[in-house]
């Protein structure tokens, strides 16, 4: 393979490959490109490549370190997991943007300046619109158009940081920045929108649950993935990250509570699960970092596994809505098998992905000695048990029976779940696997006695708060709805402040032009009235009027200004 | 799809055995929370802590009960404020 290539760059350019096939080449071809870019990854090795000069500006393609690597791998196992997910998917546009947009994501965690992230970052958000596009409706149309303008927007907010920072350190070198004044403050925010921080957040609970079954697996991995990356790189030990991670911990877990599309649940829970690790890249110790790591990866499998789990429901009953699903148990018992790990494994169970890896930015916390965001991230601990530990899976596939009955998911689904299975389980049994990839020496133990004991112990005992509330009716019933979040204010009053000032500039645009063009009549009638046709200025008169006229005026100043010019002027 | 009604009958369906869950979950917590009252009597468990207030008999048990009670009855009230129609910004 070409020397120093970014991974990222060998699924852009595959992707070119995509319209010219079709049929099992085209299969063979989408599953072998994560696979090629996992490889040139780990033949690279640790390094940098691709320096060059451009415009006085120093690229540098390539860099993979410790940090960059465990983001890219992720990414790539999440690749051929979506493109496994995806096989029975015939559309070439799907194909050909899902790899666009994978591959900028991978190109972006091994950019080694700001000017190549920049690029690689716009990629992502123009490659990513078409998967919500996909879906070929209405509702897709204009979530996908507010996605766009929000995900366009971080890019230009992150263009204007650079050339700030670029004017005041005079190097566009992607590496630590920190809070320190305009230009990184434009940059933090830029990240901070993809990542998807408290009112910033919206875009993806709009956006990700009317995209296509298959876009939605695709796009839930790497966007606010890559933004964590980002943020762990450029703002470790950010104090303010950590009262915005909380935020984003405990906010969202109450929509995801009363949201009904089970979808959009997910997405709330995503937006939970991104709160943990910006608290650990907030506290910024070695061991907040490794925790960060480490979740974003287990993060990626298990949540995957449930947005899996979720399409395929939707695929074979046409419906995500809570409500009206129910019993999917008796029909589709793999699905909901793999469901559950999913569950149990973002829960944080023991011998799963959620604890051995969420439990490190706890640790980090209590070392740290902050009292507050420790138990609020127990708190949330405890919340995601409802949302996507209980409410997903039970609301799918027990509670009432629907009397919906279906097929099972296709085998390329089920394969797909069946991965993200594996390492869900696989990460929790076998950390030192995972720690292996970490960008500090592990120092985590997450097998002892205590840990175990009280993880069981906050799990249950939720999970015996929901069967009370359960059993006495006093749970929240499913009801189809929507439920105003802060989308509401660029949705509604926005909107009309919008339209609004659209018809009163139409209104004031109209009067000057009415004004405007009142004095340009005038000025015509005047001149009609004047020059025109037959009009005094422009009748034909005989040259010896003319000149009886030009006589008499000269004679006629001649005697007044004789007479006048005779007296004394007066001083 | 076809009628529910022909189809066997699962474990599930009968309403006894959901009450067979419910117990079931509650010998699990009854399990779970044995090593804290063992520690009551000092046998056994040592919990390694960080906080005082993790010393508190059953904390992580009775937090996981109270928060999860807490986040479900808030949320249910702001469903006053929130909930809209399905179809609210169509």
């Amino acid at each position: 393979m070409i020397e120093g290539l970014n991974p990222g760059f060998i699924l852009i350019f595959g992707a070119l490959l995509v319209p010219f096939t079709n049929g099992i080449i085209r299969s063979i071809l989408l599953l072998t490109l994560p696979v090629l870019a996992l490889a040139q990854i780990y033949t690279l090795g640790l390094g940098t490549w691709g320096q060059y000069e451009f415009l006085g500006l120093s690229i540098e393609l390539t860099r993979i370190d410790p940090l960059a690597r465990i983001f890219g791998t992720v990414f790539c196992l999440a690749a051929f997991m979506g493109m496994i997910y995806a096989l029975h998917v015939k559309d070439t546009v799907q194909h050909f943007v899902a790899l666009i947009y994978i591959g900028s994501a991978i190109g972006a965690v091994f950019a080694g300046d700001m000017v190549t992230l920049f690029v690689f970052w716009e990629l992502t958000a123009i490659s990513s619109v078409f998967l919500i596009w996909a879906s070929r409706t209405e509702r897709a149309y204009k979530a996908g158009m507010r996605y766009l303008i929000i995900q366009v927007s971080s890019g230009v907010i992150l263009l204007g940081g650079i050339i700030l920072y670029y004017q005041e350190t005079g190097s566009i070198a992607f590496n630590y920045i920190g809070l320190t004044g305009l230009a990184s403050g434009l940059i933090l925010v830029a990240f901070g929108i993809k990542s998807a921080f408290p009112f910033l957040h919206n875009w993806m609970q709009d956006a990700y649950p009317e995209a296509t079954v298959t876009g939605t697996v695709i796009l839930s991995a790497f966007t606010t993935k890559l933004a964590i990356y980002t943020l762990a790189r450029a703002f470790p030990g950010t104090d303010i990250l950590i009262p915005i991670g909380g935020a984003m911990t405990v906010f969202p877990i109450f929509f995801a509570v009363l949201e009904n599309d089970l979808r959009r649940v997910l997405a709330y829970s995503l937006n939970k699960q991104l709160g943990y690790m910006v608290i650990g890249v907030g506290i910024g110790t070695e061991l907040a970092i490794n925790g960060t790591a480490a979740h974003a990866f287990a993060h990626i499998m298990y949540k995957s596994l449930l947005f899996m789990s979720m399409g395929a429901v939707l695929f074979r009953t046409g419906t995500i809505k809570a409500s009206e699903l129910g019993g999917l148990y008796k029909s589709m018992p793999i699905t909901m098998i793999f469901c559950i790990i999913g569950a149990v494994s973002i829960a944080g169970f023991p011998l799963t992905g959620g604890f051995v890896s969420k439990a490190m930015i706890q640790s980090a916390a209590a070392d740290g000695g902050m009292v507050v965001i420790w138990l609020v991230m127990l708190f949330a601990s405890a919340g995601v048990m409802d949302h996507s530990g209980i409410k997903v899976p039970f609301f799918t596939f027990f509670a009432h029976d629907s009397g919906i009955r279906v097929k099972e998911a296709p085998k390329n689904m089920l394969f797909a779940m069946g991965f993200a299975a594996f390492f869900c389980i696989g990460i929790g049994v076998f950390p030192g696997l995972l720690y292996e990839l970490l960008p500090y020496e592990p120092t985590y133990h997450p097998y002892t006695a205590g840990h175990v004991i009280t993880s069981l112990q906050l799990l249950f005992f939720a999970t015996l708060a929901f069967a009370l509330l359960m059993r006495y009716k006093i749970y929240p019933p499913e009801l189809r709805s929507t439920n105003l979040d802060f989308d509401w204010f660029y949705r509604v009053p926005l909107k009309w402040l919008a339209l609004y000032t659209g018809r009163l500039i139409l209104i004031v645009w109209n009067w000057i032009l009415g004004i405007a063009n009142n004095i340009v009549y005038s000025v015509i009638n005047t001149t009609a009235n004047t020059h025109g046709n037959g009009k005094i200025l422009a009748r034909t008169t005989a040259s010896s009027t003319a000149v009886m006229i030009i006589v008499a005026v000269l004679g006629f100043v001649v005697v007044f200004f004789y007479r006048f010019l005779q007296q004394p002027v007066p001083m | 799809m076809s009628k529910p009604d022909d189809e066997k009958k699962y474990w599930l369906d009968e309403p006894k055995n959901i009450d067979k869950v419910f117990y079931a979950v509650l010998i699990l917590c009854a399990l779970v929370a044995v090593p804290d009252i063992l520690s009551l009597l000092n046998i056994l468990y040592h919990k390694h802590i960080e906080f005082e207030f993790e010393n508190i008999f059953e904390f992580y048990s009775l937090y996981g009960l109270v928060c999860y009670v807490g986040l479900v009855l808030i949320a249910k009230k702001l469903r006053n404020v929130l909930m809209r129609d399905e179809d609210y910004y169509d």
